[in-house]
């Protein structure tokens, strides 16, 4: 059988281009003011609806606000959605998949029907559910998405700990006395954490994304703070003859999540060929 | 026989999932934190409106035959009366039905069309310049944001060549179809992006297999290898994405009815979370998980034809 061929040297320029511009949207966001001398939120009634020029990059909206620099100081936001939209879920998806996988029975079965009314629903429908009941806000699209986001983690970690519980490693340990939590944190997981990992690199892209169509419909972040969805939303009604509103946040947020994209693509193809 | 005994099982499956997704959609409005009648008629309403909104919900009732009473609704289609339309829901979900269920499916078909001739052709000539195309316009599509692509389409088709209409959904079938294929469009964009890069994935990993090279040392043509091999054995594989991709597109429905004015089940459940109609958007959240859960059946059933493997 012909290996997958994929030497480190080719998987390296997609992950550096990748881990660059990563570390460039984190740097925008934890320095938002080195970029731009604007305010954020500052109204001009003279610079209204300018289109992009070397004084504005990006234009100002209807309010004379300059878009860039709304951007620029949304990227902080985007970004804890997407980060801490998967981290929470990787570690709770995680843990309830190891226990269910090793031990089973019961808490095994109850665990599968939960999943199974969690994949009856559409992803965007379940969160715009939960977010109908907590009401809009930044906070409960967090609180939404780690509602919704463990079930994928728990789905993956569960299959594979089922796989590998009865290995001879895990019988050793078994034998050796070891107690349940140590099995499970310090010899099962690292052999079933990767294919979690892998996703949780799309899942910070998903995240993002569904933070943002949340304050798209008005249910996520609020008016004036700025975010990249919100900001998109504002420029909706000015589509047709202020286009810089809405193309200018969207176009930043795909290059950020291609960012993501090519990082966990190139570690998909790491651990992948590290298996054969 | 057994296949038919396999599908009739899995209907059967259904049930209970089904069942426990109506007593989470009951709850739902009794997690809302206040008085539901008082939050569905708003501030100014008065008290003894709010107390008959109460009376005619039911909402006096003791939670279980308020369940048993909303069980029932359901099994006979009654779904309880709008507070903004002042309708019958059931009336309004079969009038908008159609629309989301020819947007999903537009969608589908598009998102098919393009993403397995391009798959196809990125997994057989790997590593060649038409897959680095391919392939790195699937990761740009993947990371746009949905309702961007949207409005940059409605700005290019739209506004600048006048092609198609903003929005709206017209009167005649043809006003329809060409509501229809932006928003199609759109949702086809991002679904072909996962469908090729699974389909190229999978023909990079069949064209090693033994039974392929077996088949060609066998003296069969290429083109026969392609088609009845790789082809077949590519498509089981891509069968259970797509199922999974159609239930989220139906969920970016939400979205793209919205963005595009299109009168469907999408856009009234954000209408009525907005004039916080409760009642229609318990209908409308139990309709979508109704949908994925017929999605779910009819793949596995499809999924029982292509691969005659499978036999449970």
């Amino acid at each position: 059988m012909k290996r997958r061929n994929l030497p480190p040297a080719l998987v390296a320029p997609s992950m550096i281009a990748g881990i660059v511009i990563v570390a460039f949207v984190f740097f925008v966001a934890c320095f938002p003011q080195v970029f731009t001398k604007f305010d954020p939120l500052e109204v001009n009634t003279k610079a209204r609806m300018l289109a992009p020029s070397a004084g504005h990059p990006f234009g100002t909206d209807n309010y004379g606000r300059d878009i860039f620099s709304r951007v620029v100081y949304g990227t902080a936001i985007d970004l804890k959605i997407g980060i801490f939209g998967m981290m929470i879920p990787l570690v709770t998806g995680t843990l309830i998949g190891l226990v269910s996988g090793y031990y089973g029975g019961v808490l095994d079965s109850i665990l599968m029907r939960v999943i199974d009314i969690f994949m009856a629903f559409p992803f965007t429908i379940l969160v715009i559910a939960i977010m109908t009941i907590l009401g809009p806000g930044i906070q409960n699209v967090f609180i939404a998405l780690w509602l919704v986001g463990w079930v994928d983690y728990a789905k993956l970690v569960r299959g594979d700990t089922l796989a590998v519980k009865n290995a001879e490693y895990v019988q050793a340990a078994k034998v050796a006395g070891f107690s349940d939590r140590r099995i499970l944190l310090r010899h099962i997981m690292p052999n079933v954490i990767s294919s979690s990992i892998v996703f949780a690199t799309s899942d910070i892209v998903l995240c993002m994304l569904t933070g943002a169509s949340m304050s798209f419909l008005g249910l996520g972040v609020q008016l004036p703070t700025p975010e990249w969805g919100a900001i998109m939303n504002e420029g909706r009604a000015y589509i047709s003859y202020g286009w810089w509103i809405t193309f200018f946040p969207g176009l930043v947020m795909a290059v950020t999540g291609i960012g993501f994209s090519m990082i966990g693509d190139s570690f998909a193809d790491l651990i992948r060929t590290k298996r054969i | 026989m057994n296949q038919l005994n396999y599908i009739i099982k899995r209907i059967l499956q259904i049930i209970p999932v089904l069942f426990l997704t109506t007593v989470l959609i009951f709850l739902m409005i009794h997690l809302i934190p206040g008085d539901p009648a008082r939050l569905m008629l708003g501030e100014k309403a008065t008290d003894s409106a709010v107390a008959a909104l109460r009376e005619k919900m039911g909402l006096n009732e003791p939670l279980t035959t308020q369940y048993f009473t909303y069980l029932k609704g359901l099994l006979t289609f009654d779904l309880g009366t709008s507070i903004t339309y002042q309708r019958p829901v059931s009336q309004m979900l079969l009038e908008r039905i159609p629309v989301t269920l020819s947007l999903t499916l537009l969608s589908t078909l598009l998102s098919l069309l393009i993403s397995f001739p391009l798959g196809y052709l990125a997994g057989i000539h790997k590593d060649g310049p038409g897959d680095q195309i391919v392939r790195g316009s699937a990761l740009v599509a993947i990371a746009m944001p949905s309702f961007w692509v949207a409005l940059l389409l409605m700005l290019l088709f739209s506004v600048h060549l006048r092609w198609l209409p903003a929005g709206g959904w017209g009167s005649t079938p043809l006003q329809h179809l060409q509501g229809l294929i932006l928003p199609a469009l759109t949702q086809a964009i991002a679904t072909s992006a996962i469908l090729i890069r699974n389909i190229r994935n999978s023909v990079v990993e069949i064209s090693v297999m033994d039974y392929v090279d077996f088949a060609r040392s066998k003296g069969i043509s290429e083109r026969t290898v392609r088609d009845n091999h790789i082809l077949r054995n590519t498509l089981i594989s891509t069968v259970t994405l797509l199922s999974m991709r159609i239930a989220y597109m139906l969920g970016g429905s939400v979205i793209l009815e919205t963005i595009y004015s299109l009168p469907g089940i999408g856009k009234l459940m954000v209408d009525s979370i907005f004039g916080r109609d409760y009642v229609v958007v318990q209908a409308l959240v139990f309709l979508f998980a109704f949908l994925v859960l017929v999605i779910n059946l009819l793949t596995d059933i499809l999924y029982s034809v292509l691969d005659p493997r499978v036999r449970f």
